[in-house]
């Protein structure tokens, strides 16, 4: 099998080119006449091939090329890019995915699909060159085009064996000529020479360049990254890459590339790819987030004794570290969060799978793809929404006929969106099926004996039926849902992540699922106020500005919190009386007015300090009973500050402030 | 022959306390402790350790008895526990902490039923040092109630 040191790279590269592959796909299916879509899509097939072909496994590489050639048609315009070549290239991502797996040992690969995939490009595409279609085994090996080339990077080390300064060596010299191969990017110098090499002419050719030094020492070049390039430096030929991962240019039989083969090379991690991306393990990430906890903490420590100490030539340093950890802990944090419109995709994919199998019609809207949620948010929500997904389409939405009956678009709508919402993340999976009937919901937890019989239900308590455990509506059994794994499941996934679920039925109308997710470790943008001395933030989203209080003004309303907003009365509330810290206030204090379900609330805090990103802790169990904050944060000092919950604050008030709408 | 258990010594007054080392993380020194405004008075706050936000109980407001001013001796228990099969760290205020200790759980005796200053449920036993006696804590049940440790004061 492959290598393991190229196998990690080998396997990211395809499982990337895979995504993009899918999204690009997806996306020509609405824009099927985008050019650079096309070009797109031919490009992550054919770096695909290249790849394989690089890494020794035979069977991607030439199934790969099948589909290159069918796109390289589609890109020259011979062809018009049918719903059914997307189909059809979208199964050829899948028996991708399925020959990696082999290719692995993970899992044995239908090649018989292959194959019928390879048969439908060619019928749609009228391929004939060397490709037989038909025929199980050897498909030929790509052959680079002529346009293109293998560039290697090596991983050249040259280590002096004597004494350095006794020898005439001089590292500019072999330098120089490595230059003229391509690029010399030298990671150590001499004694311990090493450097990434780029080059389209091979290993001796960098061997050469150390041809009157090499007595001298021990010359190490090892083959890593290689990629094909579109305009070559003139370059003879194709120059084989490693011996033992050479399949490029000799067409060998499949099976024979496909068994042992490869590189023996270890590959240097670096990588190039369009986005330049690095992909990096949760545990290197979450280690690095401890650490910077603790220099966080070291950092205060520091800047406690240097203003003890002060010593003058210390105030610089001191300060520019506190504000570069700042930004390495933001920085750092922000790692972990990915935009949930990489989960999205895959929705694309499922909802265009599921209604061609149900004979559905409908159009999946995603918005807010941007928003960015905590990578294990992502992953640990996904299965959660594919549920919730594959019920709005299986039992939700109806098939053309019948909306068209009932006097709807044919098409059905299913809105996946997401927002941030305060101190939440907020993901609506909307469509506008039939709705719940909480009639049926009733009868048939009457039956299974979840609720008594007559039992009096509100409206929406017959609906959270639905989420008990073992309840499933589906009159027949069908392949997608129902299954008994249901909407209890998702429940428990969402509530596990601290989140909660809420849902909305009309019937006739359609069914809304609100998920909302708390941002565990989210950055959101607070405003930091003081409060006697103690820190707090307030969630940025709510602010809408910050006005002063004069004493004046506060006696002006007979002790009634209300105050002069632009014309508008708008109560508010004294935090510091709330937070229970004495009463008493200074001449001039801050009021932050926030927006809370629609309606505008002052806080009155001693000061307002400035904006400040930051990280969620929650609060945990012994603070369960405080609903005034959302979680705590650590402040650059160090300081802990808490982050208010702005629902739970102008509740907590309730009848004691006058409400938002006593005020006009 | 049992074999010895590890706790660490701590005191709230006159009263000392034993809990087993295994459940704790650290002892910190005292530092500036974050109050969290409406908590129950028992909860005295959070701290920053090491980047975490670590909940800080009074142990003295917890057990029920009086308060007093933190010295230079304060010292903040980090434990770690796990409550309702959720794991949890917790900080403990306590006035002073003394050693780790080795005891037999053999000499560990069950409290007297009556006459007894502490609740039952919340303690695993009295241990003694020289001629002193030590409060063996059952931490996860003394952690998991909202109640204090003393006797009668449970509601």
């Amino acid at each position: 099998m492959l290598a393991a040191s190229y196998l990690a790279t080998f396997v990211h590269e395809v499982e990337d080119l895979l995504e993009r592959i899918e999204s690009t796909t997806l996306e020509l299916e609405a824009r099927p006449n985008d050019p650079e879509l096309i070009h797109q899509l031919f490009r992550a097939f054919h770096t695909l091939k290249g790849s394989a072909g690089v890494a020794g496994v035979g069977t991607i590489a030439s199934f790969t090329h099948h589909v290159e050639t069918a796109m390289d048609k589609v890109r020259g315009g011979a062809i018009a890019l049918s719903p059914g070549l997307v189909s059809a290239v979208l199964e050829s991502k899948d028996h991708v995915a399925a020959l990696l797996e082999e290719a692995l040992g993970n899992a044995a690969c239908d090649h018989a699909r292959g194959d019928a995939i390879v048969a439908t490009l060619v019928a749609l595409t009228g391929e004939t060159a060397a490709a037989k279609p038909a025929e199980t085994k050897p498909a030929p090996l790509p052959q680079p085009e002529p346009a293109s080339v293998f560039e290697v990077q090596y991983l050249v080390t040259f280590t002096v064996t004597g004494d350095l300064t006794e020898l005439d060596i001089d590292a500019a010299a072999y330098e120089a000529e490595l230059a003229v191969l391509g690029t010399c990017e030298v990671l150590a110098p001499l004694p311990a020479w090493r450097a990434f090499v780029t080059t389209t002419r091979g290993e001796n050719a960098v061997r050469d360049a150390f041809l009157f030094v090499h007595n001298h020492g021990e010359l190490t070049v090892e083959a890593g990254l290689c990629m094909f390039v579109d305009d070559p430096e003139p370059a003879p030929a194709p120059v084989p890459v490693v011996e033992a991962a050479a399949p490029a240019p000799a067409p060998v039989p499949a099976a024979t590339v496909a068994a042992p083969a490869p590189a023996a090379a270890a590959a240097p991690a670096a990588r190039r790819t369009a986005d330049s991306t690095v992909r990096v393990s949760s545990e290197r990430l979450d280690q690095l987030v401890k650490l910077i906890g603790e220099l966080v903490i070291t950092q205060s420590r520091l800047e406690a004794a240097h203003l003890q100490r002060g010593l003058p030539e210390l105030a610089g340093p001191v300060e520019a570290m506190d504000r570069l950890i700042a930004d390495l802990r933001d920085g750092v944090l922000g790692l972990r969060m990915v935009p949930i419109g990489t989960m999205f995709t895959r929705f694309h994919r499922l909802v265009r799978d599921l209604t061609g199998e149900l004979a559905k019609d409908v159009e999946l809207i995603t918005e807010g793809d941007d928003t960015e949620l905590d990578k294990s948010v992502i992953d640990q929500l996904g299965d959660a929404l594919v549920h919730i997904l594959r019920n709005s389409l299986d039992h939700g939405l109806e098939t053309p006929d019948v909306r068209e009956a009932a006097g709807k678009r044919r098409t059905g709508t299913l809105r996946l969106s997401a927002a941030h919402e305060g101190t939440h993340v907020v993901i609506t999976i909307a469509d506008d099926g039939r709705g719940i009937d909480t009639a049926a919901v009733r009868r048939k937890a009457e039956e299974k004996g979840l609720i008594a019989p007559g039992e009096i239900l509100s409206e929406q308590e017959a609906l959270g039926l639905i989420m008990r455990p073992g309840f499933s509506t589906a009159a027949a059994v069908t392949q997608l849902s129902g299954r008994g794994v249901g909407m209890d499941v998702v429940k428990k996934t969402v509530e596990g992540l601290r989140g909660s679920l809420s849902l909305t039925s009309t019937v006739g109308a359609g069914t809304t699922i609100r998920l909302k997710l708390p941002l565990t470790l989210a950055i959101i943008d607070g405003l930091l106020v003081e409060i006697r001395g103690d820190r707090f933030i307030v969630p940025m989203a709510a602010v809408t500005e910050n006005l002063e209080l004069s004493a004046a003004e506060r006696r002006s309303n007979n002790g009634r919190n209300l105050v002069a907003v632009r014309g508008e009365m708008v109560p508010y509330i004294r935090l510091r009386e709330l937070f229970g810290l004495g009463d008493t206030h200074d001449a001039l204090e801050k009021i932050v007015v926030v927006t809370v379900d629609g309606q505008r609330v002052g806080l009155v805090v001693d000061r307002v300090i400035g904006n400040h990103q930051t990280v969620i802790q929650p609060l945990g169990r012994f603070y369960r009973g405080v609903d005034l904050f959302s979680g705590t944060t650590i402040l650059g000092d160090g300081r802990v500050a808490m982050i208010l919950d702005l629902a739970g604050t102008t509740r907590s008030v309730g009848s004691a402030a006058p409400g938002p709408h006593g005020a006009s | 022959m049992t074999a010895l258990v590890s706790y660490l010594i701590f005191k709230l007054g006159d009263e000392q306390f034993a809990i087993p080392v295994a459940r704790v993380r650290e002892v910190l020194d005292l530092t500036e402790i974050t109050r969290v405004p409406t908590a129950p008075p028992y909860m005295r706050g959070v701290v920053n350790v090491r980047g975490s936000a670590i909940p800080v109980v009074d142990l003295r407001s917890k057990f029920g008895l009086p308060g007093t001013a933190d010295t230079v001796n304060t010292r903040i228990v980090v434990l770690e526990l796990e409550l309702d099969g959720e794991p949890v760290v917790v900080g403990g205020l306590a006035d002073s902490v003394h050693e780790v200790l080795e005891l037999d759980p053999a000499q560990i005796v069950e409290p007297p039923r009556i006459a007894m200053r502490w609740r039952a449920d919340m303690i695993d036993g009295l241990g003694k040092r020289g001629d002193q006696f030590l409060i063996v804590l059952d931490v996860g049940r003394v952690f998991a109630s909202d109640a204090t440790l003393l006797a009668g004061e449970s509601n």
